[in-house]
């Protein structure tokens, strides 16, 4: 029989989210065992995700408190406002960050976060990674989980986390109840350049069809300007969009961006990912928790789907330090309830909050719109509202995870 | 652990899933853990000067719980690095806690009789949570956990004061929800805060520390300045 490796968890899943919950606890001084089934050189190959994700501020602070954000100097680019309109019409919510508060939020090319965290990974001692693998058996007992891997490997630890993504098949597999929404939408993402400097302003315009977003990435080697879009179109053209030749296409998303970037060049091939909206009822159960897309998927409209993730780590991270400095098992029921508390509400009132928006934008008719522009000049006309709003896009409401605030637990 | 026989084994196992089960007869056992163990925490960094993001505070100590159940204290500080013995009045919880440290990988000397009549080295750290309220003679008690604390050694104690609040509540609402089953808590034998520094004193001992254990409605117990249901507290060597 082959000897059993153990560590203090086991991470199903190392993807964005599975791989920064092993370095948060690492550095705590808690070891991991990440298993994946994926490819590590076709994940980071520039084809794979051609996606940028906006890293909220509380969640670079934590990538900073576990030094995973100096990998990634140089490679950002802040928001420094938001500009929301309903369609190209006058009536326009701009959630403009004071400068003495910091950015809203910095985007980052998926792949480059991919990267500074398979190095960081890679240089840790506390963490070890089987993948490509895939577990043959997993067993949660009593007593902790046992992962028998297709090479042979045996891995025991007291807590299984799944951060396997949407179709997490161990959250199927542990029965939990999902509340599912399909929007009927795929979002169309890529990268241009363009003409005129963005100058840090990440612009969400709401089409009848669907939102459209343009999110500031840094200027190319070369100078040019570069931005990434993020494009929700009825799930039926998406197909004939993806086809249309690069002349074609670009003269479309050139007209639903009214020129507010000057003339555009397509850089990065485009790629389309069906939208919908997921949560799980339950986050945890016997030795089992699950964290980012594996818990919750959102619609990416609001830039959150990450962050919500990576607010999970914060939270998750916190309470195994705290027990295992309490010399609590890992697994211990009392812990997975406090995980449970932490982000079982504050995801789904996110979900639930971009799943409206969604929906309130997603509606047709010359009078919806009007509501909408309404709406929009109302949240714009109240204070409390609007800095709600720019709190919730930074990630700052609700009962921050000390990670969150850059300091380590 | 190697005298008993299968069908016994089985008998403490079911015994132990009981114990360790957080929904089962020990609910408010396991929820009151992780505030008491954050005390007991504080208490050990307080008392070596210990960092308290080390993992393993009591690496190279020993420690003892009497009145251990089925090692819900015992393990953790096994954990948390201390070689570690836990008493029983109960032979079957000893057997019962047996079974589930073995299941965790944990090397516990457990054993099971009267403190004052084991044969027990001295030892760095001494607890006993909830136990002082059901012993015979409390003063006699807390002179034998005494007498097992090495000089230079640290202890804490927990029990339920005897308020009128803590008559209220303990016994009649903890009981008829069910969460201690029935007849655990006798209110009279319950000990007052004064009374057990008494009893501290008395055995050469003085108190550190006195916390009190509040429940919180939604948050389960939090540990605060009110006194009147159950308190903490540390003792040392004058
Ligand atoms: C178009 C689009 C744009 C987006 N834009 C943003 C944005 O701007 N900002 C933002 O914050 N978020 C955004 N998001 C959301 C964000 O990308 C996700 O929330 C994030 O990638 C979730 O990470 P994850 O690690 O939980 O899941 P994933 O990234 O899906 O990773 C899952 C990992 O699990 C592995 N896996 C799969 N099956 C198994 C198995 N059986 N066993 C073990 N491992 C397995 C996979 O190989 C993978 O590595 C966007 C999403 C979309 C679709």
């Amino acid at each position: 029989m082959t000897d059993i490796h153990t560590s203090d968890v086991i991470i199903s899943g190392g993807g964005l989210v599975g791989q920064t919950l092993a370095l948060a606890l690492a550095a705590h001084g808690l070891s991991s065992c990440i298993i994946d089934p994926a490819d590590p050189a076709k994940v980071i190959a520039p084809d794979f995700d051609g996606r940028a994700s906006a890293i909220a501020s509380a969640s670079y602070k934590m990538l900073d408190a576990i030094g995973v954000a100096e990998r990634l100097a140089g490679k950002g680019c802040d928001i420094r406002k938001i500009w929301v309109s309903d369609g190209l019409k006058p009536g326009e919510l701009d959630f403009t960050a004071a400068d003495d508060d910091g950015p809203l939020g910095t985007m980052y090319e998926n792949r480059d976060l991919r990267i500074a965290l398979r190095d960081a990974v890679a240089e840790s001692d506390r963490i070890a990674l089987h993948m490509p693998a895939r577990a043959v058996t997993t067993t949660r007992g009593p007593h902790g989980v046992e992962v028998t891997l297709d090479d042979g490997a045996r891995i025991a630890a007291p807590l299984l986390i799944a951060a396997e993504g949407r179709r997490s098949p161990t959250r199927d597999a542990a029965g939990f109840h999902m509340a599912n929404w399909s929007y009927d939408h795929s979002a169309i993402i890529g990268g241009i350049a363009h003409e005129l400097p963005h100058d840090s302003v990440a612009y969400e315009i709401f089409y009848p069809a669907g939102p459209f977003a343009l999110l500031p990435l840094p200027d190319l080697a070369d100078g040019r300007h570069r931005s990434a879009f993020v494009w929700s179109v009825a799930r039926a053209d998406a197909a004939g969009l993806l086809k249309l030749g690069t002349r074609g296409f670009t003269r479309e998303l050139e007209k639903r961006m009214g020129g507010l970037l000057g003339n555009v060049t397509m850089i990065a091939p485009r790629m389309a990912y069906p939208l919908g909206f997921h949560h799980s009822a339950k986050i945890t159960g016997e030795r089992l928790a699950l964290v980012g897309d594996a818990a919750h998927g959102i619609h990416p409209i609001a830039g959150q789907g990450l962050n919500l993730g990576l607010r999970d780590v914060a939270a998750l991270t916190e309470v195994l330090v705290d027990g295992a400095r309490l010399g609590l098992d890992l697994g211990d029921a009392q812990l997975m309830d406090r995980y449970e508390r932490w982000r079982g509400l504050d995801s789904l009132s996110v979900s639930v909050a971009t799943d409206v928006l969604t929906r309130l934008f997603g509606i047709r008719g010359k009078a919806a719109s009007a509501v909408r522009r309404f709406g929009l000049g109302a949240v714009q006309a109240t204070p409390p509202l609007k800095s709600l709003f720019m709190s919730e896009a930074r990630g700052e409401s609700g009962d921050l995870p000390k990670l969150l605030t850059g300091m380590t637990v | 652990m190697t005298s008993i026989v299968p069908a016994e084994a089985e008998h403490f196992g079911s015994l132990a899933a009981d114990w360790w089960d957080p929904k089962g007869s020990s609910a408010m056992l396991h929820r009151l853990n992780p505030v008491r163990l954050r005390y007991i925490r504080e208490a050990i960094d307080h008392h070596w000067g210990i960092d308290d993001t080390e993992r393993h505070p009591l690496a190279g100590r020993s420690a003892l719980d009497v009145g251990c159940g089925a090692g819900l204290l015992a393990e953790p500080l096994a954990r948390l690095g201390a070689s570690v013995t836990g008493v029983d009045a109960a032979p079957e919880n000893i057997d019962a806690a047996r079974v589930h440290a073995a299941g965790q990988g944990l090397t516990i000397d457990y054993r099971s009789g009267d403190l004052a009549s084991l044969n027990l080295r001295r030892f760095d750290l001494v607890t006993s949570m909830e136990v002082i309220e059901h012993v015979a003679d409390p003063a006699a008690f807390v002179q034998a956990l005494a007498d097992r604390l090495a000089p230079g050694g640290l202890m804490v104690l927990s029990t339920p004061n005897r308020t009128t609040a803590s008559k209220l509540l303990l016994v009649e609402a903890a009981e008829r929800l069910g969460q201690v089953p029935r007849g655990t808590h006798d209110w009279d034998k319950f000990v007052r805060p004064e009374e057990l520094t008494a009893m501290l004193e008395d055995a050469g001992l003085i108190v550190g520390d006195l916390r009190g254990l509040v429940p919180m409605p939604g948050r389960g117990f939090v540990l605060g300045d009110n006194h009147a249901i159950n308190y903490l507290l540390t003792a040392r060597y004058r």
